[in-house]
């Protein structure tokens, strides 16, 4: 089958201002997470028209002369609203931007940044180059008004693997894969603060339509590694200890034993659908839909792995 | 409830009257604006009844339009001849036909789904009479933070009918899951300048030559589609089948 787009007719559609509507207000209240790194918790639930795609953390560090911005929302009016509450906090410029990964809740209010750079990991600029459109027009599907005029931008400069001091601030900047095949991770040296991206989830059902859970459970194992006395996970509450990463990878781990099992047992996606989720499970938000969507991720690769092909013989 | 209607229509200078007993379709428990035309196109003037016995099972939510998983059960019915499955509201309704004639009248496959649609399981019994059972299924995205891609795959092209497979045999039920996949573009015909081009019949069969159960295959199956069966009895099974375009695919899958 040929690559399915929506047509760039509906997006114009969709993007048509409405008769006398008001920006969609996120109401955006940045918590303190430490000196100088504040985080803006987005809802632990799926996008909709209600929430405005506002699912993802996002956050920022006053440095000495500027402020360094760490994902920037799912739409315009988020980033600009970012930006408004940024400000309210600091007179500083804003010198720049650092994307964590190519989904949308986390990069599509870049618009509300002219002029400031915007970092990504290569891999991170191929993922949008190659699917941002489409999930640009995803996203005015799903979540609708709240997206009005936004429009992809591209980073503008490599994020490289290091240290690196931006306005005055010592950060490093980590590479990880397996949530995607790009993610990186923001530390900042002063605080010890670790913004993850979406390699960790905390209270919130993890996401995998780019995942590769052998690639993710190695890099939770470096996160471990990490002296961070804060993280900020891509989805859920902000955390002081470790239990983040144990939760992203216990869910990950019986992800995918339950899938191979499966796989082996000679099950097909309707009955996966319709296996116990442990208990333990129980209390992350949305955990049916996105189970539901892991299984139509992950499930055709185990199970070709049980289907050997067969020599084939005269009709 | 089934209700009589009398048609009259009249025919031609003659002044010919025919009354004609028409069969009214029974009122859609999906509620499905095109429940008028599936009925009129597959089943008019045909006995149906909507059975809850017939378990459609599908994701709330297409989260890949291009390969909705769905699994079809007629198991506490006798007799089951025939299972078609249709989507209401697909270009092209009608997605699978199966004859389970030594098998349960069970079996899984996926399809390329276009909007959000009833999707629906019709078991023809041997009285004749048809049994339909269905769920909705939203296409409408359940939260993705990805779309959907085909896979664009030009695998088939060197890899046309390859066949893949595996048996589970299952002692309890002296059944054997038949797990199969099979490499082919399974193209509608709709996209532009594309032609239909898709596997249209499958057979299984025993060590024997015999016949274990008839597939009959539509556009809407995915890409590289995947089947289960749950066949009657143990052994080897001979898979074969072609597509539209006259090319034939065999296989052995062995125990
Ligand atoms: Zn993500």
């Amino acid at each position: 089958m040929k690559r399915r787009r929506l047509p760039t007719a509906l997006l114009a559609v969709l993007a048509l201002p409405a008769f006398a509507a008001q920006a969609y207000d996120y109401q955006l209240k940045p918590q303190a997470v430490a000196d100088g790194v504040q985080v803006f918790v987005g809802k632990t639930e799926n996008f909709s028209r209600e929430n405005g795609g506002n699912i993802a953390n996002t956050g920022f560090i006053i440095g000495r002369d500027g402020v360094i911005v760490i994902d920037t929302g799912p739409s315009k009016a988020y980033g600009e609203q970012q930006r408004t509450a940024i400000a309210r906090l600091s007179k500083l410029p804003i010198s720049q931007i650092y994307l964590t990964h190519a989904h949308p809740d986390h990069v599509l209010g870049s618009q509300a940044y002219a002029g400031v750079p915007i970092a990504a990991l290569p891999g991170t600029t191929q993922g949008l180059t190659r699917d941002g459109d489409s999930l640009l027009s995803n996203l005015y599907r799903l979540v609708g008004d709240a997206m009005r005029d936004t429009e992809l931008r591209l980073p503008t400069m490599e994020a490289k693997s290091g240290e690196v001091t931006v306005a005055g601030r010592r950060l490093r900047l980590i590479p990880g894969l397996g949530h995607t095949d790009a993610d990186l991770m923001v530390f900042d040296e002063t605080t010890k603060t670790l913004f993850t991206g979406d390699l960790v989830f905390f209270q919130r059902t993890l996401t995998t339509p780019n995942a590769d859970i052998p690639r993710w459970l190695k890099t939770l194992d470096a996160i471990d590694a990490i002296d961070f006395k804060i993280m900020v996970p891509g989805h859920g509450p902000v955390l002081r200890d470790h239990a983040g990463i144990a939760q992203t990878r216990d869910y990950l781990q019986w992800l995918r034993d339950s899938l191979q099992g499966a796989a082996r047992r000679g099950l097909d996606m309707p009955e996966v659908l319709q296996l116990t989720i442990p208990e333990r499970f129980q209390r992350l938000a949305v955990l049916s839909t996105e189970y539901e969507r892991s299984v139509s991720h992950l499930y055709p690769a185990y199970e070709l792995e049980t289907l050997p092909t067969v020599p084939k013989s005269r009709p | 409830m089934r209700s009589l209607r009398i048609a009259v229509f009249v025919l031609g200078q003659a002044g010919v009257v025919l009354a004609a007993l028409a069969l009214e379709p029974p009122s859609d428990p999906l509620k499905s604006p095109a429940w008028g035309t599936i009925y009129g196109r597959y089943f008019k003037d045909q006995k149906v009844v909507f059975d809850d016995r017939i378990k459609v099972i599908a994701p709330a939510n297409a989260e890949n339009p291009l390969d909705v998983p769905v699994q079809v059960s007629a198991e506490g019915l006798d007799g089951v001849e025939e299972i078609v499955v249709v989507a209401d509201l697909n270009p092209i309704q009608k997605i699978i036909s199966y004859e389970p004639l030594h098998a349960s009248p069970d079996l899984a496959f996926r399809f390329k789904v276009e909007q959000s649609t009833p999707i629906r399981a019709a078991a023809r019994t041997r009285d004749g009479v048809w049994h339909i059972g269905g769920v909705w299924l939203s296409a409408a995205g359940g939260g993705c933070t990805t779309p959907s891609y085909g896979s664009g795959d030009p695998v088939w092209q060197t890899r046309l009918n390859e066949v893949s497979g595996r048996l589970w045999p299952n002692a309890e039920t002296k059944t054997q899951r038949l797990r199969l996949r099979l490499i082919h573009p399974m193209d509608t015909g709709l996209a532009n300048g594309i032609p239909a081009f898709y596997i249209d019949r499958i057979l299984l069969s025993d060590a024997k030559g015999e016949a274990l159960a008839r597939v009959h295959s539509y556009e809407p199956i995915s890409e590289n589609p995947v089947f289960s069966f749950d066949l009657k009895g143990s052994g080897p099974v001979r898979v074969t089948g072609g597509d539209i375009q006259g090319n034939k695919f065999s296989a052995e899958i062995k125990p």
